[in-house]
């Protein structure tokens, strides 16, 4: 998909994804009702909102699990534009580089540790195998390529601390530790968004604080956009450069945390019509 | 039998107290009742040949005789006081424990290896132990075909025999229509079984589990009723005959050759001039050494699908079948494309089991759709499950134990298939994950903390 093939009219040029009109629908139920947002390049984005409130279903739209039934997703970066709501599942990952996690954590739980941050390389090491022949053979093209796929493995591993766990199966991984790993395979794929689902849920605060110099580590160490679902209001004010919020599948508010903790429709979807006070404390 | 039975208490589950003895009687009554109700049809009436004809003789007595037998066992076990198990179950399972972890089978698969090298020249080795042997290693092979598709990648498939047939009489029909030999058809044999793989691949690249099961299932009898009922071309239930054996280096392995060719014993006759001054005789044509040819060639066929399945698990094609089996999701979301990934799986799976059946074949000589039912493919499948997914080594221990056991069982006679099924039970109570478990990392970061 080349830029002169789509218009890319109305597109913010900052922004390296841009989520038009889109609507969700199952039958009769209206998950996600005309959202329009757009993420901007090294900048952590939010959506946050009550349950149900069509989150994740945005998400899904996003990463190929669902097709939606109205809107544009285009994805911007060095390498093309991409238009989501028509590519192929894998491809989200593959060509779009968008990598996400699972609100419930998706790891390889017989696997190792290492082993997961090496699935997450399929495709470079895929072809460095020579689609698996040169590896057969034992190329020493293709070792390298293992060695240092596994180098971008170790750093990973030791930006998440789990360096010394990397020989374990992922599925004896403590909870916190498992997240982590999520986070760190999914970097791992080397993307240009990370998408991020629920990351902090299940974590003490002390993980939480954690999570948030991870989360800037991404953004300021590798240039990757994050986008966060996420109901732990340390994390999302803390660190988020914009906050998108939706209630009921629709976008109420938009804007800074300040911005976002000051807006009366925010206010009235968390803590009902009249109390006011402390909007910014957890839901 | 009821599963509460002493020796279905799995080993780490002591039963605590005995039980009133109430209890005990109501329990060995329940036991003697379901033992009337199975021994009913199968032990309380039996044919019997008597002048002109057959009739059907009842032995009723049998019957309750066997009743007594669970209801005073069931009730012994019942009120004896602790835990009741066979005395080996623990030893058993401690020993598969023990296969598992890694140090164990290092040694194990070399040693397994060079016995089965030189098994046809031990001095207890004849005709009968070397085709054995053979049948022993075509399901090792098969096994490790299918522990690619079922271990690995996670695919349950009930219809692996259908690759084994196409195989099969791949070599067959090419062998009798185009004249070809046995060494050039073992690749394309191979080749087309993957095509099929392909074939059956696609429809249910978006199944799973027990629906895949079901349709691989009957995938297994299509290729099986095709072959039956396309008489022109495959010959219907008579089969293809008179296949070509394969050859030594296009030497063939019979007493005489045809034209222009020598025999195996012909060519080998100069090289083994020392032998025949140091034993003074000289040896012609045995029918020995078609069958020791032929379980090199399994063994060689074998040991390359070995070599190839631990070479694969440990390139990122394997990887990707592993967690594709543990996530197909996750997998989507990393960029991999899960068609090309179970296609590659079936494709290869099914290559192997194409090699096996050439091979089946040029041993035979003869091929027909009786020998690709689907009880081959569950014995396939017992032994992948068996011997622990995903393990080498333990397809070997479950092919030769599965293999083996109806074959020393033959005195038993009709029983041998009870005794075949009692030892599979036994084996999955002691140890549901298979014999050998445990599963190695393709790769390590710390590779000295082992």
């Amino acid at each position: 998909m080349t830029p002169d093939a789509v218009s890319t009219r109305g597109i913010d040029p900052a922004a390296i994804l841009s989520v038009d009109h889109l609507t969700m629908r199952f039958g009769g139920l209206v998950a996600v009702d005309d959202v329009s947002f757009a993420a901007r390049e090294r900048e952590i984005t939010s959506i946050i909102g009550p349950n149900g409130a069509g989150k994740t279903t945005v998400f899904n739209c996003l990463t190929g699990f669902y097709k939606p039934s109205v809107g544009r997703l285009a994805l911007r970066h060095a390498g093309g534009f991409h238009l989501l709501e028509r590519m192929e599942g894998f491809r989200i990952c593959k060509d779009a580089r968008i990598a996400r996690t699972f609100q419930n954590i998706r790891l390889f739980g017989a696997m190792t540790v290492l082993e997961n941050l090496l699935v997450a390389q399929h495709n470079r090491l895929m072809v460095a195998s020579g689609f698996s022949i040169l590896g057969l053979l034992g190329a020493a093209s293709y070792r390298a390529a293992e060695r240092e796929a596994v180098e971008r493995a170790r750093y990973w591993l030791e930006r998440v601390g789990l360096a010394d766990r990397a020989d374990w199966e992922a599925g004896n991984l403590p909870y916190g530790d498992q997240r982590r790993l999520e986070i760190a395979r999914a970097m791992c794929t080397d993307p240009v968004l990370l998408c991020l689902d629920e990351p902090a849920a299940g974590l003490n605060p002390r993980e939480s604080a954690a999570l948030n110099d991870l989360l800037r580590f991404v953004r300021d160490e590798h240039g990757a956009s994050v986008l966060l679902i996420e109901h732990d209001m340390s994390v999302v004010m803390e660190i988020s450069d914009q906050i998108v919020v939706l209630d009921y599948g629709r976008k109420i508010a938009s804007g800074s945390p300040a911005q976002v903790r000051a807006d009366p429709a925010v206010i009235r979807a968390y803590l009902g019509e009249d109390d006011a006070a402390g909007a910014g404390a957890s839901p | 039998m009821s599963a509460r039975a002493g020796a279905g208490d799995a080993p780490g589950s002591p039963r605590a107290r005995a039980l009133p003895v109430a209890m005990a009687l109501r329990e060995a009554g329940l036991a003697a009742f379901v033992m009337a109700v199975l021994a009913f049809p199968l032990i309380g009436f039996v044919l019997a040949d008597v002048s002109g004809g057959v009739t059907l003789r009842t032995r009723f007595e049998w019957v309750a005789l066997a009743s007594a037998i669970v209801f005073a066992g069931r009730f012994a076990l019942a009120i004896m006081p602790g835990r009741v198990s066979l005395p080996f179950a623990p030893a058993f399972a401690a020993a598969g424990g023990a296969l598992s972890r890694s140090g164990a089978g290092r040694w194990i698969g070399p040693a397994l290896a060079g016995f089965a090298l030189v098994l046809p020249a031990m001095p207890f080795s004849d005709r009968y132990i070397v085709d054995l042997g053979t049948s022993v290693l075509i399901y090792v092979m098969l096994g490790w075909g299918l522990n690619i598709v079922v271990g690995l990648a996670g695919l349950l498939d009930l219809g692996y025999v259908a690759f084994y047939a196409v195989g099969a009489y791949s070599f067959a029909l090419l062998a009798l229509h185009f004249d070809l030999t046995f060494w050039q058809c073992l690749p394309l044999a191979g080749v087309f079984a993957a095509f099929f793989g392909i074939i059956l691949g696609f429809p249910v690249l978006r199944l799973r589990g027990d629906y895949l099961a079901i349709v691989t299932l009957g995938f297994g009898e299509i290729i099986r009723m095709v072959l039956l009922n396309w008489q022109e071309f495959t010959g219907g239930p008579n089969g293809l005959s008179s296949i070509p054996r394969p050859t030594f280096l296009g030497a063939p392995l019979a007493r005489s050759a045809p034209e222009g060719t020598t025999t195996f014993h012909e060519l080998v006759a100069p090289l083994m001039e020392p032998v025949y001054a140091l034993f003074g005789e000289e040896w012609g044509f045995s029918p020995m050494h078609r069958i020791v040819w032929l379980y090199y060639i399994i063994l060689a066929l074998a040991l390359v699908t070995n070599f190839f399945t631990l070479r694969i698990r440990n390139l990122p094609i394997g990887r990707a079948w592993e967690a594709l089996r543990e996530d197909e999701i996750a997998c989507r979301s990393l960029g991999i494309n899960p068609t090309n990934t179970k296609l590659s799986a079936f494709a290869i799976g099914a290559m192997f089991a194409g090699f096996a059946g050439s091979f089946f074949a040029a041993r035979q000589g003869f091929v027909s759709p009786e020998s690709f039912t689907y009880i081959e493919s569950a014995v396939i499948l017992a032994i992948v499950v068996l011997g622990g997914m995903g393990s080498q080594l333990g397809v070997v221990i479950a092919a030769a134990f599965l293999i083996l056991i109806p074959e020393f069982g033959r005195d038993f006679a009709q029983y041998r298939m009870l005794i075949f099924g009692l030892a599979m039970v036994l084996v999955m109570i002691w140890r549901p994950q298979g014999l050998v478990s445990g599963r190695e990392p393709s790769v390590r970061l710390h590779p000295e903390a082992r």
